[in-house]
């Protein structure tokens, strides 16, 4: 049996965001380092707490951290300041990334991560935008984070505000109709403020999105509803850095970024594997994949 | 209708609460631009045309997708808009139930939900169009108020209510035509019924469009020498305890009537009452089944909430309490 998790466990730091300015290179090599020190310590959550989204919580963190790191106009000063931009995690179920997301840009105390999953703890299994500063969607239920976050992004077009709204998805998600629903509106209010990033891991609960209801070809279902497509390595922090930070919105369409991801990322023994959708890795699963990332870091010459 | 309706209920006026919805919400969104109107392709089944035509850029169309519907609603609450989601009570309950679960209700998101046509009223259409389970649904939730209000000065009364209030809510807006109950000075305050007619002997608990029901039965009750107090509970989440068990211990026999499911719905909520607190015979009228065809009228009656089936159920708790 792992030990309970505790304040022992917890190794992140606060990442700051990188100045305004910045050589892209020291920003990307920042977010880079960020994301490994995520994956640390999402990893140590879930190995001592016993439970958690592992698989989909790694492949979700590259993009978690660039939209934190430097994107999101957001901060843990103005949470609620009606400018600020809107992200919204639909699939609530990587609460775990997105807690030490939250907690390395300040809007989480770290210790409070040593409560992830304990009784009465604010963190949650899944998200709650009541408990926890940052969270704009109380998440969890598939499908139900696009169609709030085009509401968002409705708000700011009634306002006349430049806020932006991104949110972030499963790819099995995508089976969820009120997805559809949600898209058909995004684009009938030519909503080019809103940009949605599909999680595009291949990977469902219980086997690939391609065996249990395709999705294919998303891309052009994407671009038949409307939107402007993109498709990006969703583990490239210069990459997505690119392509979510640029504010140009072509033809006044709504985005649809589907980040090519892979589930459990970088992990050898996960990467991919559809057993690790919320398996928790043992004493030696979790030692090994420690040493995995230690082997990424900066000093060692590494690289996601 | 019995012949021995009195007069006052056979020559009032009705009306349709759907016309005091759109007044009221007009109103108020000239004074708060916050408020927005969020519809499922529901302006004329919502009577949203004087809405549209005030205010063409608050009116948000999502189309027939009622979970979308929600949904964007929730996010516009988000934005900081007060958006008052109106489509028939059928579709906006049933089809939108987890987005009313988890992005009204359990994200205490500030969005009101306002049930359209509920109950019967789309009588001959079916209970493919019936929205009687919507109140039991609903009031499962926690955090969100639900309100059956019976006129059209109490639907005005709740939709301003609603307005201010910081939190998700349901309301339903009847459209089978109703006279006015309340006073025109009545306000709306959550889980605080009103006594509309005094008496000790037995309690009529109702709300929506069944109340005047209630009240018609309690003047026959009175012809005969019964008094039977009359609670106007169109709070029914959360629910006036208080007066349901003092009209419990007062009265000592109440009968509810509603027009939805009384299992879950205001039938249930007072039993749960009287049986923790003050244990008397309740008896529980409602639509409590799959309707035939026929009209919202029609159908009341039937399941015994005409004036007289109400009354009747009263006599029959009381023998049954006296034998």
């Amino acid at each position: 049996m792992p030990s309970t998790l505790s304040h022992a466990h917890l190794t992140l730091t606060r990442a700051p965001r990188p100045p305004a300015g910045a050589p892209r290179d020291e920003v990307v090599a920042q977010l880079r380092e960020t994301a490994r020190q995520i994956r640390l310590q999402d990893l140590a959550l879930v190995h001592f707490a016993g439970a958690g989204h592992i698989g989909g919580d790694f492949s979700a963190v590259d993009v978690l951290t660039v939209l934190y790191g430097a994107v999101l106009d957001v901060a843990p000063d103005r949470v609620d300041d009606p400018e600020r931009d809107r992200f919204v995690l639909s699939k609530g179920h990587v609460a775990g990334s997105y807690y030490v997301t939250l907690a390395a840009y300040g809007f989480l105390p770290v210790e409070q991560l040593a409560t992830f999953l304990k009784p009465l703890s604010t963190l949650g299994g899944h998200p709650n935008r009541l408990h926890v500063p940052g969270v704009e969607a109380s998440t969890g239920p598939l499908g139900h984070g696009l169609p709030i976050a085009v509401g968002q992004a409705l708000a700011a077009r009634l306002d006349s505000s430049p806020r932006q709204t991104y949110v972030l998805t499963g790819d099995g998600e995508m089976q969820e109709g009120s997805n559809w629903e949600a898209m058909m509106s995004a684009s009938h209010y030519g909503l080019d403020n809103l940009t949605v990033v599909v999680d595009r891991n291949g990977l469902q609960q219980g086997a690939s999105t391609e065996a249990s209801m395709d999705l294919a070809p998303l891309a052009d279902k994407a671009r038949a509803f409307g939107f402007a497509v993109s498709e990006v390595d969703g583990h490239d922090h210069g990459a997505l850095l690119d392509l979510l930070g640029s504010r140009e919105r072509p033809g006044g369409r709504p985005r649809f970024v589907i980040a090519h991801t892979h589930k459990g990322h970088p992990i050898s023994f996960m990467s991919d594997q559809v057993a690790w959708h919320h398996k928790v890795p043992d004493a030696d699963q979790y030692a090994t994949a420690r040493a995995e990332l230690d082997a990424l870091a900066p000093a060692a010459g590494g690289a996601l | 209708m019995t012949q021995r309706l009195a007069p006052r209920w056979l020559e009032a006026e009705t009306f349709d609460c759907r016309d005091a919805f759109v007044e009221t919400l007009v109103a108020l969104a000239s004074e708060d631009p916050r408020i927005v109107g969020v519809v499922n392709d529901s302006v004329g089944s919502s009577k949203l045309d004087a809405f549209r035509t005030a205010f063409p850029d608050r009116l948000v169309n999502v189309g027939i997708a009622e979970q979308d519907m929600v949904g964007m609603a929730a996010g516009l609450a988000g934005g900081g808009r007060i958006p008052f989601v109106s489509g028939a009570a059928c579709f906006l309950t049933a089809r939108a139930m987890e987005q009313i679960k988890v992005d009204a209700a359990y994200s205490r998101n500030n969005l009101k939900l306002c049930g359209m046509s509920p109950g019967v009223a789309y009588g001959e259409l079916g209970p493919t169009h019936h929205s009687i389970e919507d109140v039991a649904w609903l009031r499962a939730l926690d955090q969100l108020v639900v309100v059956v209000p019976a006129d059209p000065v109490e639907t005005a009364a709740a939709i301003r209510w609603a307005a201010a209030y910081e939190g998700p809510v349901f309301v339903r807006v009847s459209r089978t035509p109703v006279p006015q109950v309340h006073p025109a000075d009545h306000t709306f305050t959550p889980g605080r019924a009103t006594v509309l007619h005094e008496g000790d002997d037995v309690t009529l608990v109702s709300n929506g469009t069944v109340l005047w029901r209630a009240l018609a039965a309690a003047e026959q009750l009175a012809a005969e020498g019964i008094g039977a107090r009359v609670l106007s509970m169109a709070s029914v989440s959360p629910l006036d305890t208080a007066a349901v068990v003092q009209a419990a211990r007062e009265t000592g026999a109440l009968v509810t009537a509603e027009e939805s499911v009384p299992r879950g719905g205001l039938g249930g909520a007072v039993a749960e009452a009287v049986v923790a607190h003050h244990p008397v015979p309740v008896r529980m009228l409602g639509v409590d089944a799959f309707a035939p065809t026929g009209s919202a009228g029609y159908l009341l009656d039937r399941y015994g909430m005409s004036p007289e089936g109400i009354a009747r159920a009263a006599r029959e708790l009381l023998h049954r309490r006296r034998s």
